[in-house]
C-alpha cells in the first residue's frame, strides 16, 4: 500500500506539472505537445502500465485491507470510539472511494478517448485528439468544474494522511523528522489540491 | 454521587448480550472505577442477582487484566491509567456510564464484561522471548548496552498486554502489543541473536488470529494506558520487511 501509494505521489506532480500547461494562453500547444509526448514516448508508455498496475493493486488492496478489518470486529461498539485520531485518518476508504469514482470519470473523460474506446469530436487534422479543447469544453462548465473542485479537496485530505502513514508502514519513524515528515505531507497536500483546483477556477473565472 | 450504569450483560460466550441498566447512588468521588463497580456487586449480591463479571488483579496498572471500555474509551476518559487507577472524580454527578467489553473477533467475550484475550498469549508463545541455556550467572557487565537502547527497550516493555490497543483501534489490530514485544528484545544484543525468527513468527500468528491491519490512526497510542510509542510499530515493520528480505 505505502509503496504504491508513494509512487503514486510521485505521479501527481507530474501530471499536476503537465496540467498546469493547461493555464498558458497559446490555445494548447504546449498542453497538447505535453500530451502527445506521454501518449507517443516509450519510457512513458512503460510507465503508464506500472502506473495503471499501482493504481490498481492500490485499489485492490486497499479494499481487501478494509474488508479484513471490518471483519475484525463483527460486534460493534454500543459508543463510537472517542479516542482523538488525526483528522479524517479513520476514513480513507471513503476518501479513497471518492477518488476512485473521479478516476473512472477521468478516464471516460481523456484516458479512454486517448485509446479510441471513447469517441470525442476535437480532433486534429492529424487524427490525433485535441485534448485541450475537450479540458477547455468540460471546465467550461460549471457543474464539472464543482464536482472537479470538490473531488480534489477530497483528495487532499486523503493524501494528507498518506503521506506520513505511508512512511510509518515503511519503517521510517525518527523524533528528528517525524515533524518534517508530517509538515511535508501537509504542504504536498495543499500544494498539490490548489494547483489542481487553481484550473477549473482560472477556466471558469478568470479566462 | 448519583449513576446511571449501562453495562453489557451476556451469561456466556454463546448467548446473547444486551445492555442493562443500574442505578447508583452515594458514591464517594474518591473511589476507584473498579470499586464503584464492587459496589454494585455487593447490592446485587444482596438482591441475590448475578454480579457483574469483568477482569481485575492488581489494581494498580500493572498486571493488565482490567479491560473496560468505558463511555467510547478503552479503560476510561482519564490518559495514561488502566481503568483500575481511574477514580470516580473523573465523572460528573448524576451521569450515565457506558460500560462494554473489548471488542473484537480474536477477543471473545467469555462473560459480560469479561474477554478472552488468551490470543495475545498465543503471540507471545511464537517468540515473545528470548531463549537462555541454563548455566551460570553471566557478569551482567560483559555485554555493553547504550543508555538510549536501554531507555527505548524499557520504554516498550512497560506495555502490561491489556489490550486497549486493539479495543481502541477501528481495525482492532494488534500491531501497538506486538510491536511493543518485538521491540523490547530487538534494541537488545540479547534479542537481536533471534530478532529474525521472532517478528516473522509473531507477526504471522497476529494476522492468523483475525486481528485487523494497522491504517496508522494512532488510537492504540493515544489510548495506551502505559503510553507505548507508535514508533514501535515502525520498528517492526523495520525488522519485518528486514527478516524477509534479507
Ligand atoms: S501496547 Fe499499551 S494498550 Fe496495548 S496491550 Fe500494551 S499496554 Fe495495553
Ligand atoms: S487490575 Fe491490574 S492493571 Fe488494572
Amino acid at each position: 500500500m505505502s509503496f504504491l501509494g508513494l509512487f503514486l505521489m510521485v505521479f501527481l506532480v507530474v501530471h499536476l506539472g503537465i496540467n498546469l500547461c493547461l493555464l498558458r494562453s497559446d490555445g494548447g500547444e504546449w498542453f497538447n505537445a505535453a500530451a502527445h509526448f506521454m501518449g507517443t514516448n516509450y519510457v512513458v508508455k512503460v510507465f503508464e502500465v506500472i502506473l495503471l498496475a499501482c493504481f490498481i493493486l492500490h485499489i485492490l488492496l486497499g479494499i481487501i485491507l478494509q474488508v479484513q478489518n471490518w471483519m475484525s470486529r463483527p460486534v460493534r461498539y454500543e459508543i463510537t470510539n472517542k479516542t482523538y485520531t488525526p483528522f479524517l485518518s479513520k476514513y480513507m476508504i471513503y476518501t479513497g472511494s471518492v477518488v476512485l469514482i473521479f478516476l473512472i470519470l477521468h478516464f471516460m473523460n481523456f484516458y479512454f478517448i486517448k485509446l479510441g474506446w471513447v469517441s470525442n469530436i476535437h480532433v486534429s487534422p492529424e487524427g490525433e485528439p485535441n485534448f485541450y479543447l475537450i479540458a477547455q469544453d468540460l471546465f467550461i462548465q460549471p457543474v464539472y468544474s464543482i464536482i472537479y473542485i470538490l473531488l480534489f479537496i477530497v483528495l487532499g485530505f486523503h493524501l494528507n494522511h498518506a503521506f506520513q502513514s505511508a512512511w510509518q508502514t515503511l519503517g521510517v519513524n525518527h523524533p528528528q523528522y517525524n515533524t518534517f515528515i508530517t509538515r511535508f505531507g501537509t504542504v504536498y497536500s495543499i500544494v498539490v489540491c490548489l494547483g489542481f483546483i487553481f484550473i477549473p477556477l482560472y477556466f471558469l473565472l478568470i479566462r | 454521587m448519583k449513576l446511571i450504569l449501562k453495562i453489557w450483560r451476556q451469561k456466556n460466550a454463546k448467548s446473547q448480550g444486551k445492555f442493562v441498566i443500574y442505578s447508583l447512588d452515594n458514591i464517594s468521588p474518591n473511589c476507584s472505577f473498579l470499586e464503584m463497580l464492587d459496589i454494585l456487586n455487593e447490592e446485587l449480591i444482596q438482591k441475590d442477582e448475578d454480579p457483574v463479571v469483568f477482569d481485575h488483579d492488581c489494581r494498580e496498572g500493572i498486571c493488565g487484566m482490567c479491560s473496560l471500555y468505558i463511555n467510547g474509551h478503552p479503560h476510561g476518559p482519564d490518559d495514561a491509567v488502566t481503568a483500575c487507577q481511574l477514580h470516580m472524580r473523573k465523572f460528573k454527578d448524576g451521569d450515565t456510564i457506558v460500560i462494554e467489553p473489548w471488542r473484537a473477533k480474536p477477543f471473545p467475550v467469555i462473560k459480560d464484561l469479561m474477554v478472552d484475550r488468551s490470543a495475545f498469549d498465543k503471540i507471545i508463545q511464537e517468540g515473545g522471548y528470548i531463549s537462555v541455556n541454563t548455566g551460570g550467572a553471566a557478569e551482567a557487565n560483559n555485554i555493553l548496552i547504550s543508555k538510549e537502547a536501554s531507555e527505548l527497550a524499557m520504554d516498550a516493555a512497560a506495555c502490561i498486554g491489556c489490550g486497549a490497543c486493539v479495543a481502541a483501534c477501528k481495525n482492532a489490530s494488534a500491531m501497538l502489543f506486538v510491536s511493543a514485544k518485538v521491540s523490547q528484545f530487538a534494541l537488545l544484543p540479547q534479542g537481536k541473536i533471534e530478532a529474525k525468527q521472532r517478528v516473522k513468527k509473531m507477526v504471522k500468528m497476529m494476522d492468523k488470529l483475525g486481528f485487523g491491519n494497522c491504517t496508522n490512526t494512532y488510537a492504540c497510542e493515544a489510548e495506551c494506558p502505559k503510553l507505548i510509542s507508535r514508533s514501535n510499530i515502525a520498528r517492526m515493520n523495520r525488522e519485518f520487511m528486514c527478516a524477509k528480505i534479507i
